[in-house]
């Protein structure tokens, strides 16, 4: 599903070599959760970028789906973030001059889905976040944990391989937060991969397993860690 | 399908920011209405111009004699008829002379002619007919005049067998002419009529059937400047001078108003195109500040998937739909103020169809020119980064 053979990321920054990813090798099944743990500037954002398609690994294999991500040009990334991935944010990252509908439509325009079928999985991804009512509003309108919820439902839309959150709680409070934990477990009893990025062990904890990194250097985590 | 969603997302951004997209549009909105206005005034304009001309003659060569000895005699006339490109002669004694009607009186310029001017300048006879021959050999007392003669001193047009005082002596009305335009009327006397030239030279004191002062010719198919040099030749030969006449060929007033209107045309177009440009560059300048205040949209777009050319198309589709959107409200805006100055002027000036198509590809042409830097810089931003841009 997700496979890191040697990945590593390496940044010139005026003539010394920073390595934010050094030979990390990962795995994760399909319909896993996963967590990857670690503190800020430990790579972690470096490791989401490469799994989200957002970057490509200085060296190494990433393979996706069984399909090497490797010197991808931008339009092909963006192709394989739109039918694949599917991400949330720390700060939700939705078009705040859009409304709800059209924030999770969005992705499903840029794949050139049909305005029928469309409109059919904005409602339904809508409805299971419990939202459909509040489509016609605008981010500025909705509160954060909404908000979150949206986001969760433009990348339910489009049916990725891959859910992708980066820190999902980060901006919440701790009950809506918890909230919007319980969704991810629903994505994943519904049979959905997902790989969690957060600082927070707490968090963490409730993914199946955890990948901790820091400075760079992943340390997998095998022991399976209850969920529930 | 993404051209559409591209240009639904472009209005919907544009009509966030009202202000400053209109702003925007209006340099070009005020460029489209200077080029449309000022090209179809200067195109109307000189149109009315070029046909008041054709009223008055345009292919017709006009000589005069400036000996004062009096050269052309009615059989130096007949000589000249025979040259090879002059297809009619038509001699004219002029002098003005005050016309008494039973309405009103004024002043008019008094033609001595014979029957070949009417066709020689193209006058067009509304009721009655010209001077023909007879009228010229029996030196009768019959006169044509212009519609504005009829209706201002006698009070109507169809006057035909009325009698008409020129200078106290009774003429016997034979023919009305059609009404000329008003801008004709504007570079031609109010009052013109027309009597046979024998009859003419027993009131005028400027020339006799042997002391001819001007005479009229028109060509073969219309060929002026045939006659004028053939005339040039032998009109130099008989005076022994140039100095000793006038030659003027007519049509060179149509080419050269021709010749004029291109030039007003380019000059106030060009003016028009820098506007234009002007506009441009605002489109331009607001297209950099919209994308990089929409950094983190562009981001999240790109993190979701839309590749890099979506991005551009939808960039350009926002410039381009601003400097459309400012094109035809410019088009409207001319629309309107070409029918005030209608209504002012109490003319009849209407949007040049080519000018109008011109600005609607020119303001597109400008629209992507100047879409296009910002659109690629769009285009070209990394989506790591976009999504970390506060």
């Amino acid at each position: 599903m997700i496979v890191f053979r040697n990945v590593s990321k390496v940044y010139n920054m005026g003539g010394e070599q920073v390595r934010a990813l050094w030979n990390a090798n990962i795995h994760i099944k399909q319909g896993e959760f996963v967590a990857v743990v670690g503190p800020s500037g430990s790579g972690k954002s470096t490791l989401m970028n490469i799994v989200g398609c957002l970057d490509v690994a200085s060296s190494g294999q990433y393979l996706l789906d069984g399909i090497p991500i490797d010197r991808y040009s931008e339009k092909q990334l963006a192709i394989v973030r739109n039918k694949k991935i599917g991400f949330i944010f720390q700060n939700f990252n939705l078009i705040q001059t859009m409304t709800a509908e059209e924030n999770v439509e969005l992705p499903l325009i840029y794949q050139g889905i049909g305005k029928n079928e469309r409109k059919a999985r904005v409602r339904e991804a809508l409805q299971k976040v419990d939202l459909y009512e509040r489509r016609a509003h605008t981010p500025g309108q909705l509160s954060g944990g909404q908000q979150q919820r949206v986001a969760i439902a433009r990348a339910m839309a489009s049916k990725p391989s891959l859910f992708l959150a980066d820190e999902p709680t980060g901006n919440l409070d701790q009950a809506t937060g918890a909230q919007i934990m319980n969704m991810f477990r629903e994505l994943h009893k519904q049979g959905n991969t997902i790989v969690l990025i957060t600082h927070d062990d707490n968090v963490a904890k409730q993914a199946e397993r955890s990948i901790r990194i820091m400075d760079g250097i992943v340390t997998e985590t095998r022991e399976d860690r209850a969920g529930s | 399908m993404i051209v559409f969603q591209s240009m639904k997302m472009a209005f919907s951004s544009i009509k966030s920011k009202k202000l400053r997209s209109f702003l925007t549009m209006l340099g070009i909105i005020i460029g489209v209405f200077a080029l449309v206005v000022l090209v179809s005034l200067v195109s109307g304009a000189t149109g009315s111009i070029k046909s008041a001309i054709d009223e008055i003659g345009t292919d017709m060569v006009i000589v005069d004699d400036e000996t004062g000895r009096g050269v052309f005699s009615m059989e130096y006339l007949d000589e000249l008829r025979e040259l090879p490109s002059v297809d009619q002669v038509a001699p004219v004694v002029y002098t003005v002379d005050r016309l008494y009607g039973p309405h009103e009186e004024g002043i008019s310029i008094v033609y001595g002619t014979t029957m070949e001017l009417m066709s020689i300048q193209g006058l067009k006879v509304e009721y009655g007919r010209f001077i023909m021959k007879p009228d010229v050999d029996n030196h009768t007392n019959v006169v044509v005049i212009s519609n504005a003669t009829a209706v201002d001193l006698l009070g109507r047009e169809n006057v035909v067998g009325e009698t008409l005082s020129i200078g106290g002596r009774p003429y016997r009305i034979i023919g009305v002419l059609k009404q000329s335009s008003a801008l004709a009327n504007l570079i031609m006397y109010k009052y013109q009529v027309y009597i046979p030239i024998t009859s003419a030279v027993r009131i005028s004191d400027s020339g006799s059937l042997s002391a001819i002062p001007e005479v009229c010719f028109s060509g073969v198919d219309g060929d002026t400047s045939a006659v004028q040099q053939e005339l040039e030749e032998e009109l130099t030969n008989k005076f022994g001078s140039t100095e000793e006449f006038y030659i003027f060929n007519q049509s060179e007033i149509s080419s050269a108003m021709d010749k004029i209107t291109a030039a007003l045309s380019l000059l106030l177009g060009g003016i028009a195109a820098i506007s234009l440009l002007v506009g441009g560059i605002g489109i331009m300048n607001i297209m950099l500040v919209s994308v990089t205040e929409r950094t983190r949209e562009i981001g999240i777009r790109k993190a979701i998937g839309a590749r890099p050319s979506i991005i551009l198309l939808q960039f350009l589709i926002e410039a381009m739909t601003l400097s459309l959107i400012g094109c035809i409200i410019g088009l409207i805006l001319s629309w309107l103020g070409i029918q005030v100055v209608n209504i002012i002027g109490n003319v009849d000036f209407s949007i040049s169809i080519p000018v109008a198509m011109v600005a609607v590809i020119f303001s597109s042409g400008v629209g992507i020119l100047f879409g296009l830097y910002p659109a690629k810089k769009a285009a070209a931003m990394k989506p790591i980064d976009a999504l970390r841009y506060n």
